[in-house]
């Protein structure tokens, strides 16, 4: 398991927003994490790269303790986050944005932004243009592409579908799956849109209340029919 | 026709001040959209301190190199130790908070130093139609804000910068120090601000010396739009043309009245100021 989580709890208040969730997902990996609204998915994203302070558990990236990381230390031990909206800065052109993903490194790395800018030909096109005239799909590649410019191990998404077509969400699903064949990175996927997600991932958890109530190979998620009803909604 | 240029250049001397001390003000507001009523505080103490090195060493060089270094540190040291700390609690907390600090250190700077004027240098030869003290004032300023600009448009700092000012959550996912970030900010735009003092302060400095000049450079980042750097610069500009043309032909008594009647102009047509870019998007 190249990212562990154990018994991780987190909480607003008085509202527990996750109850000892444990999860792992496996080196290139390509894993779902669903739910409906409310149940906690973001705020488990958070919790992992430090945006959310963990009430309790751990989390670990190659073994290695990062529960206590601040945000900006979590990402250049190699876990990205692609925030819900895609946290893209409208004020910065598209290059800039891309920059900013790769500055940690201190060193340039061109040849980071040139494989970023051949997965994403339109932003390739647009480059010097400010972040603000591109299009849903376009921003959500471009939260992707900065993501992919810390060169992570493991790469998070919260709900890149959201307000997007269902081709373009597809092109998305697409590319990241290819990603992981091509350079085994191992993506973590948060949807939704439960259906679309379990036909790409090859793994799943499912969380209800703030607690894993289902998991196993998406295949498997897909055909248990209670498991359907009750918490994916189709 | 030479009175008319005469004030100009005037104006364009003074304005540089006001410009130089809006842009310390835009700085702040475009990280923290906080309004730091402290700037002058802080530009004082650079003064004092340059006029103090310079006493004991004999050079005017010496004395400025160290006020604007004094500026830097006072602007990181207040954000760390009073901003931060009491930021988190609400917006207007921390805008009584610098306004607090303004009248201590006044007071405090009364105390070290006395609340009688002191004589504090020229920087160069001040007598004549654009003495050289006003070609230094523009041209120092000028040099300032292109400084500024190259630093926050083409450096790895100013994008760590902007990033942190316009989406701080997304910067930190990026490996980005806010907090760092932050401080940077406070100060850089403390150094411009003593700047600012040391251009606005000859003859005479002493702790209220500054207010007046404040009150311009408020006025300036405001018209400018308190966002927009460009906007602090144009407005100081205007300010000082606007109120060296009224004193020239119309009475030095009414020169602040063309303040007053600039800002409810610029205001009035642009009301986030002549440079303010439409209200990002939030979400
Ligand atoms: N900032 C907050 N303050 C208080 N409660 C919060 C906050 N953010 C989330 N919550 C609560 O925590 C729980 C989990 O929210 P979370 O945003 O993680 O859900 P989610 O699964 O991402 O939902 P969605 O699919 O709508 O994005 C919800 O009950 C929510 O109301
Ligand atoms: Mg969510």
């Amino acid at each position: 398991m190249i990212l562990e989580v154990q018994n991780l709890n987190a909480s607003y208040g008085a509202v527990r927003a996750l109850k000892d969730v444990s999860l792992g997902v496996a080196e290139k990996g390509f894993c779902a994490v669903l739910g409906a609204n409310g149940a906690g998915k973001t705020t488990l994203l958070r919790t992992l790269t430090g945006l959310h302070r963990a009430a309790g558990g751990r989390v670990l990236l190659e073994g290695e303790d990062l529960t206590r990381l601040p945000a900006e230390r979590v990402v250049t031990r190699g876990l990205a986050h692609v925030p819900e909206g895609g946290g893209v800065i409208t004020e910065l052109t598209v290059e800039e944005n891309l920059r900013l993903g790769g500055l940690w490194r201190r060193r340039r790395d061109r040849v980071a932004l040139d494989e970023v800018l051949d997965l994403f030909p339109p932003l390739a096109q647009r480059i010097s243009k400010s972040a603000s005239t591109l299009s849903g799909g376009e921003r959500q590649m471009l939260a992707i592409g900065r993501a992919l410019m810390s060169r992570p191990k493991v790469l998070l998404l919260d709900e890149p579908s959201l307000g997007l077509a269902p081709l373009v969400t597809r092109q998305i699903f697409d590319l990241l799956r290819e990603l992981r064949s091509s350079t085994g990175l191992t993506v973590v996927l948060v949807e939704q849109n439960a259906n679309g997600a379990l036909a790409v991932t090859d793994s799943g958890f499912v969380l209800n209340q703030g607690s894993v109530v289902a998991s196993g190979p998406s295949a498997e998620l897909l055909s248990d029919d209670r498991t359907r009803h009750a918490y994916l909604g189709f | 026709m030479t009175t008319f240029l005469n004030l100009t250049l005037n104006g364009l001397a003074t304005g540089a001040v006001y410009a130089a001390l809006a842009l310390s003000l835009v700085i702040i507001y475009q990280a923290t959209r906080l309004v730091n009523f402290a700037q002058p505080a802080l530009a004082l103490v650079a003064v004092y301190i340059a006029y103090t090195v310079s006493q004991m060493t004999g050079s005017y060089w010496i004395g400025f190199v160290a006020g604007l270094l004094s500026g830097l540190v006072a602007g990181a040291l207040v954000e760390r130790v009073v901003i931060r700390p009491i930021a988190k609690s609400s917006e207007l907390n921390a805008i009584i908070v610098t306004l607090g600090l303004l009248l201590i250190v006044q007071g405090g700077v009364g105390m070290i130093w006395g609340n009688r004027q002191h004589g504090f240098p020229y920087a160069f030869d001040y007598v004549g139609r654009f003495s050289p003290a006003d070609v230094f004032a523009v041209a120092s300023v000028a040099v300032t804000a292109l400084l500024l600009f190259g630093l926050y448009q083409f450096t790895p700092l100013g994008l760590r910068m902007r990033a942190a000012a316009f989406r701080p959550e997304a910067a930190r996912l990026s490996g980005v120090k806010v907090g760092l970030m932050l401080t940077a900010g406070w100060a850089i735009a403390s150094l411009i601000g003593a700047l600012a003092g040391m251009l606005a302060g000859p003859p005479f400095i002493s702790p209220n010396a500054f207010d007046g000049v404040f009150v311009y450079g408020i006025t300036a980042a405001v018209i400018g739009g308190l966002d927009n750097p460009f906007g602090a610069v144009l407005g100081g500009v205007l300010i000082g043309l606007g109120m060296s043309y009224v004193s020239g032909y119309a009475g030095p008594e009414l020169a602040t009245l063309a303040a007053l009647a600039i800002v409810v102009l610029v205001l009035s047509v642009r009301p986030d100021g002549i440079l303010s870019r439409p209200a990002a998007r939030k979400v």
